[in-house]
């Protein structure tokens, strides 16, 4: 049960910001991960999720909002079930990142920071995330996908609309 | 995933238990897990601080974040006593581009990591230990979180570890993207729910730091190799490197070489045997043209500035630092020019704008070298740029403008007939960015 009336998250997400809030010295730490699992779940940080959390916190609306605007992890918009986030900083752009993602972009049909119709796919172009020595590479959600050639990125993007890769977070059923 | 390479001339210390399924808790064990902080309660309550700071500081160990302090002297600073709890904080932020080794020891050996909280928990009397993961490492912040578990479950952590009395948690935590974060004092303020901007120093946060206790702020890899410094002994891991740079590091070779990956090689290792030797040397058999040694934020060596020793002093006498050890390889192909208005797009992007100089500083630059790349520029635009990066030296609350400022200054001050030919309209290398990038844009 949570400590929360009406939650708007599901009882196992709700059950878990109950524990986490009680980990820290102070509540507040609670705050950046609650926001990225509050999106895992619903898509984005919407209205409804600012004011939960901002409840949970005993913070005001504004200052999650400010915290909010700070990371660029956090988005106020839905994506597309699939966020694909190709890396172009300097290890990705010296071994092929814009490629990858100007492929990318034709692949989906859609421009960087854009959701594909039947919301599938979204696409964002981000900064470096942490796999140079595999470059060019991609996440897609939170699963990492490298040494990236146009024919890898069309059989892992093929895989994802068939459904038949699973992030991590939803393996978990989170 | 980084796939794990190896090469003959590595010395392994931290790799030790790479690709051997340390991940799991009985398997870390049977590789010697464990047995450091064992070996540190052993010595007794009342000789285990001392003992545990006095072999950090004899093993020469330097900060693996980027900055280098010696580990043994920052935990040293602690105060004995304090009113308020004490803390320990991983860094695992890792966000440096041209950097992914925390990456790879969160997924190999996360055991490490948390067993050099512990022992870095002893040594200053913390009970808390944090460790903080980027937020797109989310399926490595699961391994950690997993670990943790397992770490509990056999009752290494939580209540009177291993019989010494003492209490130790651990906490682990996932950042939501933020380069900045990165930076000790605005991780501390992430990690207490707000913005990342950085804090003013002083105070160190070692004396107060974290909900203003004393804190210690070590990054993943410098955590990750307290356990072996405790078991190897601290000389005998301090002969492995040069003066005043004990050890060995872990050093993520990337861009144009034939293998690429995260090697592990003894401190002062040579930078032109790092690039030919170990990584196969420059794709495709082309010209070497420029190397970032230590991250982006690191002022470029030009192909004949590589016969140098990849250690602390070495790559700081060198005008360069040695950073967070992600060396990048430019072949022939590169233009500088265009590989200086990217680099400076990363950190515009990245300022958190808690600092007029950096905040205007970064996106001056860009714009002045977004009109240079797009063909529009005047010689009077180097010396532009020139000028911008050097007033934010050292004038911002963090070392993000310098951070910034650094490399720009690299790449006018070494390749200025480059940036004076591009302007005159003989471009060199290939142009990477596609044509239709919005350049100017916030956030790109």
């Amino acid at each position: 049960m949570s400590t929360i009336a009406n939650s708007i998250f599901s009882p196992e997400l709700a059950a878990r910001f109950d524990k986490l809030v009680t980990l820290y010295p102070v509540k507040r730490s609670a705050l950046v991960p609650m926001l990225l699992y509050a999106q895992d779940e619903v898509g984005y940080v919407s209205e409804a999720v600012i004011q939960e959390v901002a409840q949970r916190l005993d913070l005001f609306d504004l200052d999650v909002r400010s915290v909010l605007s700070y990371y660029s992890m956090l988005r106020t918009k839905p994506a597309g079930k699939y966020n694909v986030q190709v890396c172009t900083n300097i290890s990705c752009m010296l071994r092929g990142g814009y490629e990858i993602l100007d492929h990318c972009k034709k692949k989906l049909g859609i421009e960087n920071k854009q959701t594909t119709p039947d919301g599938q796919f979204s696409l964002e172009e981000v900064e470096c995330i942490g796999d140079c020595c595999s470059a060019p590479a991609m996440q897609v959600n939170y699963e990492f996908h490298d040494e990236l050639t146009p024919d890898k990125v069309d059989e892992i993007l093929d895989q994802y609309a068939a459904g038949k890769i699973l992030d991590s977070t939803q393996k978990d059923g989170k | 995933m980084p796939r794990l390479v190896s090469h003959p001339d590595e010395v392994i210390v931290l790799k030790r238990r790479f690709g051997q399924g340390a991940a799991k808790i009985d398997r870390y064990i049977e590789l010697d897990g464990y047995a450091a902080v064992q070996k540190a309660i052993a010595q007794g309550a009342e000789a285990m601080p001392g003992w545990i700071i006095d072999t950090m500081k004899s093993s020469g160990l330097r900060g693996r974040g980027g900055a280098g302090f010696p580990t043994g002297m920052k935990w040293s600073f602690v105060p004995k006593t304090s009113a308020k709890p004490k803390y320990v904080l991983v860094n695992g932020d890792e966000s440096e581009p041209g950097t992914c080794k925390d990456h790879l020891i969160f997924r190999e050996d996360p055991h490490a990591v948390i067993e050099g909280a512990m022992i870095a928990g002893l040594a200053i009397g913390a009970k808390t230990g944090f460790i903080y993961l980027r937020g797109e490492y989310r399926t490595l912040l699961e391994i950690m979180e997993r670990a943790v578990a397992d770490a509990y479950a056999k009752g290494f952590l939580g209540k009177n570890i291993f019989g010494s009395g003492l209490d130790f948690d651990i906490i682990t935590q996932t950042g939501a993207g933020a380069y900045e974060v990165g930076e000790e004092s605005a991780l501390m303020e992430s990690l207490e729910g707000k913005r990342g901007v950085p804090r003013i120093r002083p105070p160190f946060p070692a004396v107060v730091g974290l909900y203003d206790g004393p804190t210690i702020i070590n990054n993943a890899e410098t955590i990750a190799n307290v356990p072996h410094i405790l078991l190897m002994g601290g000389e005998a891991y301090a002969a492995l490197g040069t003066e005043r740079n004990g050890g060995t590091r872990l050093f993520g070779i990337s861009g144009h070489v034939e293998r690429p990956g995260v090697y592990e090689l003894p401190m002062g290792y040579s930078l032109r045997r790092a690039i030919y030797e170990v990584a196969g040397g420059v794709r495709g058999g082309k010209q070497l043209k420029a190397v970032v040694p230590g991250g982006a934020s690191c002022p470029v060596l030009r192909a004949d500035e590589i016969d140098i020793g990849l250690d602390f002093d070495q790559l700081a006498k060198a005008g360069s630092m040695l950073g967070s050890g992600g060396i990048v390889v430019l072949d022939e192909t590169v233009s500088i020019v265009e590989f200086a208005l990217r680099t400076i797009q990363f950190y515009q992007h990245e300022s958190c704008g808690w600092c007029i100089p950096c905040r205007e500083g970064t996106d001056w630059i860009k714009k002045t070298l977004t009109r240079v790349y797009e063909g529009g520029g005047a010689k009077k635009d180097i010396d532009t740029v020139q000028y911008i990066a050097e007033n934010m030296m050292g004038r911002t609350f963090c070392p993000f403008g310098d951070a910034a400022a650094m490399p720009t200054l690299g790449f006018v001050k070494k390749f200025r007939k480059e940036f004076e030919d591009y302007i005159e309209g003989k471009k060199a290398g290939t142009a990477l960015m596609p044509e239709e990038r919005d350049l100017i844009g916030v956030g790109h």
